[in-house]
């Protein structure tokens, strides 16, 4: 059996260096076309009408006048429209040759509604009522009565992150085109190799008749794996008109229906000893993501085993755009309220939070060595010890300043991926997959891989991902797509230059074993001066490339990532306005593939953390049951001043590369939250009790009493 | 300085009729000056209600009534990287649909549609503009760069090779958006600073959380061009 085994560190050529992205230059020219800049010969424009109500039944519905206006090529109206469940459901699609002519068209579609019951609030299980409210789970562990009569110091609060929504930049949609009975669609998906099967269900054809392509795209978080409704009515009408549609999400529609990270609240009683021993935890905890209730309920309390639990949880059934995966499912609102709940019961028992954790960290499992590590590196660059005060900046002025920290885990196991590496006569080299690059640098990784092992430079091979043609490749979700890439590449690439060596060995008086590739050349293992360059040991092979295909091989992967971080705040009590200064993450993620790209990656979680943390909430109006900020002024992004410094630190060496590469989507936007509110608590001595930090949320918490 | 960022800049000249003015300023057209101009319009209307007839009069000296153009589609001449195209174009048009469904010029993306994200960002006439909310009839006779002006394809203009080389861009949608941005930052301000970084970049929006390499990519980017990079 062939030895697939990652090359140990002083090997590596490329793994684990700082290599820029391969796609970058496409990006930043410009030049590269996303779903949303495909423009096809003939191509029209689709758009959709939508509910305008939260729940109603859809009693009419009149295209006659869309039809006849000017430029209209094709109608659609949506199978499931006789009831529609939230606002923005789509019930008519629409293609037109122009964008202007499509919006015109919409205007002349009418649609009567039945108005029927909903709830849109994201109201606690007593105030939303028996009907739209499911038990979820209960669940206890160990003797939570005697566990609280064991605590010498008891803290009690409730915590909650609200409903936000992914707010892709590239909205969802597609541009599809028939061939005959063979649809082509460009699509902006996380999961190429899937949609063969999505639009065989939605359109009953053959899952092979499909070609789905995507090179880049701008953005998913978890909300991007299904064709959904629009994919399949722009099949339709792309059908009807007998040329190309291109429909995109509007962005007001992208922001109602096109993903939502479900809100989680809680109450929570924890207790500890005196010395910090954490002996019980009980919570009672809600939380809604639309009108399905999907999933278990959340497992609190987070990382921490505390010996004595109770949890229960309900979902709350709401008429909102149904949740979608959205980076780290569950593991942010999770860790926003252990966390918080661990900080409030560090503050009353007058221990800084760093030690609090550090005297429980035995109970995180089997990652707790790690963390260790990585408090004391996290504490060091935040310089912890210098900034940490108890509750409430005794400084004078409005100006308070605090820090928060948390700790986060992720499992980010392989998914199953194929790979086709190719090696030809004349030296070039590809490697195939049906994968996609979310903008993670999974393109570059392939490459990475594939480079490493064949011992050529980056450039030397072609990297084909971002199209179902490719041998299939798995979701690119829950941070599985670099061990099921990564390790599959690895083999085929293995195997493919094992048939090259098999070429190559005789003239050079040794067997296939014996060789190794390094360096643009290959060569005898134990007699390195004995070799031939990589072009000249291709052309032995004749006419005829070589090819091995692979898949994803869990004994170079495996599972289970720690990381801990670190924020510092200003509060201005005067104002409400919570300011980052800095943000420290150390982060695990296995064997690093690329440095630059992982660090990126963690980067781009803190910002996405800070922003979800200071600013985003869908904001809903139990009223009209409408969404009040579908928009990008009032849905706001952090924007580059609002970030502070950010200092990431890879965990890197012995204890971590051993492991293989294992997934960094998730992890590191798991923490900014708790880590953000801590600061601010301990900035301002009273908790905010809910995210986002904003100014009215932080006057209220002073006004119930900050220290400050 | 970005224009839409700018605080010192002056208020808007009252609008004239068409052909009255030939001078650069007859077009330009901005979020704020948008905005600026709507804040005066407001005055003008609780003034006409304080004032009735004073205003009235006053109205009735303004020039005559503006050319009448639409809504069916008129021929327009647009002056893109250096090139020009005649189109037909229903006035309502806005600059970006134009680049983006006529010409092939996609780079400019539409994210929110309203001004706030900065991805549509094209320079006109040394300008950094959110081209989602600017009407091509507008831009008629402006000199409009697109991203793809930057470079030959195939090359790269020193800002995108920043962006390479520290990773400011993940999936990337943002990122021609940015470099419009700090091409026409770097147009005006040879030495940047980390603070003129964060203001002159601050109307564009990126959801991956590019911003530092973006940051970095920028300063870089000013040391490239003043070594003598092609601008």
């Amino acid at each position: 059996m062939a030895d697939y085994k990652w090359p140990p560190a002083d090997k590596r050529a490329l793994i684990g260096k700082r290599i820029s992205r391969l796609d970058g230059p496409w990006k930043s020219s410009g030049r590269v076309k996303y779903t949303y800049d495909i423009n096809r010969p003939g191509m029209l424009f689709g758009r959709m009408i939508t509910s305008r109500y939260a729940h109603a039944k859809v009693t009419h519905v009149d295209t006659s006048e869309a039809e006849k206006m000017p430029g209209v090529k094709a109608v659609y109206t949506f199978p499931t429209s006789s009831e529609v469940h939230w606002e923005g459901q789509e019930i008519v699609a629409l293609a037109a040759e122009t964008e202007n002519q499509a919006r015109d068209a919409a205007r002349k579609v009418h649609i009567t509604y039945e108005p029927l019951p909903y709830l849109v609030a994201d109201a606690e299980p007593a105030k939303a009522g028996a009907q739209f409210t499911k038990e979820q789970s209960a669940r206890t562990t160990g003797d939570v009565a005697a566990g609280f009569q064991q605590a010498e110091v008891t803290s009690e609060g409730r915590y909650g992150v609200p409903v936000i929504t992914h707010c892709c930049l590239e909205a969802h949609g597609q541009v599809t085109e028939w061939k005959g009975d063979s649809l082509t669609v460009w699509c902006s998906t996380q999961y190429v190799s899937g949609q063969g099967a999505e639009y065989s269900t939605g359109l009953g054809i053959p899952a092979n008749k499909v070609e789905a392509i995507c090179p880049v795209m701008g953005g998913g978080f978890g909300s991007k794996f299904s064709a959904d409704a629009w994919g399949v009515a722009c099949a339709q009408l792309a059908k009807k008109a007998g040329r190309p549609v291109k429909m995109m999400l509007e962005r007001d529609h992208e922001l109602m229906v096109a993903g939502a990270r479900p809100s989680m609240y809680a109450d929570v009683k924890v207790g500890a000893k005196k010395d910090g021993t954490l002996v019980a935890w009980d919570s009672q905890s809600w939380g809604t993501g639309g009108p399905d209730a999907q999933g278990g309920g959340p497992a609190l309390p987070y990382i921490f085993r505390i010996p004595n639990v109770r949890r229960k949880h309900t979902a709350v059934l709401t008429n909102i755009g149904p949740e979608r995966a959205w980076r780290a499912p569950n593991h942010p609102q999770m860790c926003l309220i252990t966390m918080s709940a661990l900080d409030d019961l560090a503050a009353k028992l007058g221990m800084d939070p760093f030690d609090f954790f550090m005297k429980n960290i035995e109970i995180t499992g089997a990652r707790s060595a790690s963390y260790v590590e990585e408090m004391n590196i996290a504490a060091s660059l935040m310089d912890w010890k210098k900034k940490w005060h108890p509750r409430g900046d005794k400084a004078s002025g409005p100006i308070k300043t605090g820090v928060g920290l948390s700790i986060h885990t992720w499992a980010g196991a392989a998914n199953n991926s194929n790979c086709a590496a190719t090696i030809h006569p004349d030296g070039s080299a590809e490697v195939s997959m049906g994968t996609q690059d979310l903008g993670v640098g999974t393109r570059t990784v392939v490459g990475i891989v594939a480079a490493e092992t064949f011992g050529l430079p980056l450039e030397a091979v072609t990297v084909n991902i971002g199209d179902s043609k490719y041998p299939p490749a798995g979701a690119s979700g829950g941070s599985s797509t670099i061990g099921g890439v990564s390790t599959a590449t690895r083999c085929a690439a293995t195997d493919a230059l094992n048939k090259l060596f098999a070429q190559v060995a005789p003239s050079l008086g040794a067997t296939p074993d014996q060789l190794e590739a390094v360096g643009g050349q290959v060569r005898v293992t134990a007699n390195p001066s004995k070799g031939i360059p990589w072009k000249q040991a291709c052309a032995k092979l004749g006419a005829t490339a070589v090819t091995a295909t692979h898949g994803t091989d869990r004994t170079i992967t495996s599972a289970g990532v720690g990381g801990v971080q670190m924020a510092d705040v200003s509060v201005d009590t005067e104002t409400g306005v919570v300011r980052v200064n800095k943000m420290v993450a150390v982060q695990d993620c296995g064997l690093v593939m690329d440095l630059k790209t992982a660090e990126s990656q963690v980067y781009g979680a803190l910002i996405m953390g800070v922003t979800y943390s200071l600013f985003e909430e869908k904001i809903m109006d139990q009223q009209t049951g409408r969404c009040l900020n579908p928009n990008m002024e009032f849905y706001k992004l952090a924007g580059i001043g609002d970030v502070g410094e950010l200092v990431v630190h890879m965990m890197t060496g012995k204890g971590y590369d051993e492991r293989g590469p294992i997934g960094l989507g998730e992890p590191p936007v798991i923490s900014p939250g708790a880590a953000l509110s801590n600061a601010v608590a301990n900035a301002i001595g009273a908790r905010v009790p809910e995210l986002p930090l904003t100014p009215n949320r932080v006057l209220a918490a002073l006004g119930k009493g900050g220290m400050a | 300085m970005k224009d839409r960022d700018s605080h010192a800049e002056n208020p808007p000249k009252r609008p004239a009729a068409p052909g009255a003015d030939d001078s650069p300023e007859k077009n330009k057209v901005s979020r704020r000056s948008f905005i600026k101009g709507t804040g005066i319009a407001s005055v003008a209307v609780s003034a006409s209600v304080l004032l009735g007839d004073e205003v009235a009069k006053a109205a009735s000296l303004a020039p005559p009534a503006a050319k009448w153009l639409g809504p069916a589609a008129v021929p327009v001449t647009l002056k893109v990287n250096g090139q020009s195209h005649t189109l037909d174009l229903e006035p309502r048009t806005t600059l970006l649909d134009t680049l983006r469904d006529r010409l092939d010029l996609t780079g400019a993306k539409k994210v929110c549609d309203r001004a706030t994200c900065g991805a549509c960002t094209v320079v006109v006439d040394g300008k950094p503009m959110y081209s989602c909310t600017v009407l091509a009839i507008d831009a008629e006779g402006r000199n409009i760069e697109t991203i793809e002006g930057l470079a030959p394809e195939g090359q790269l203009h020193p800002i995108s090779q920043s962006f390479v080389d520290n990773d400011g861009q993940q999936c990337g949608f943002c990122t021609p958006g940015f470099v419009m941005s700090c091409k026409a930052y770097l147009d005006q301000e040879k030495n940047p600073t980390y603070e003129g970084v964060q203001k002159a970049l601050g109307g564009n929006l990126c959801r991956c959380g590019t911003y530092m390499g973006v940051r970095h990519a920028v300063l870089e980017a000013a040391q490239k061009l003043q070594k003598g990079g092609a601008a």
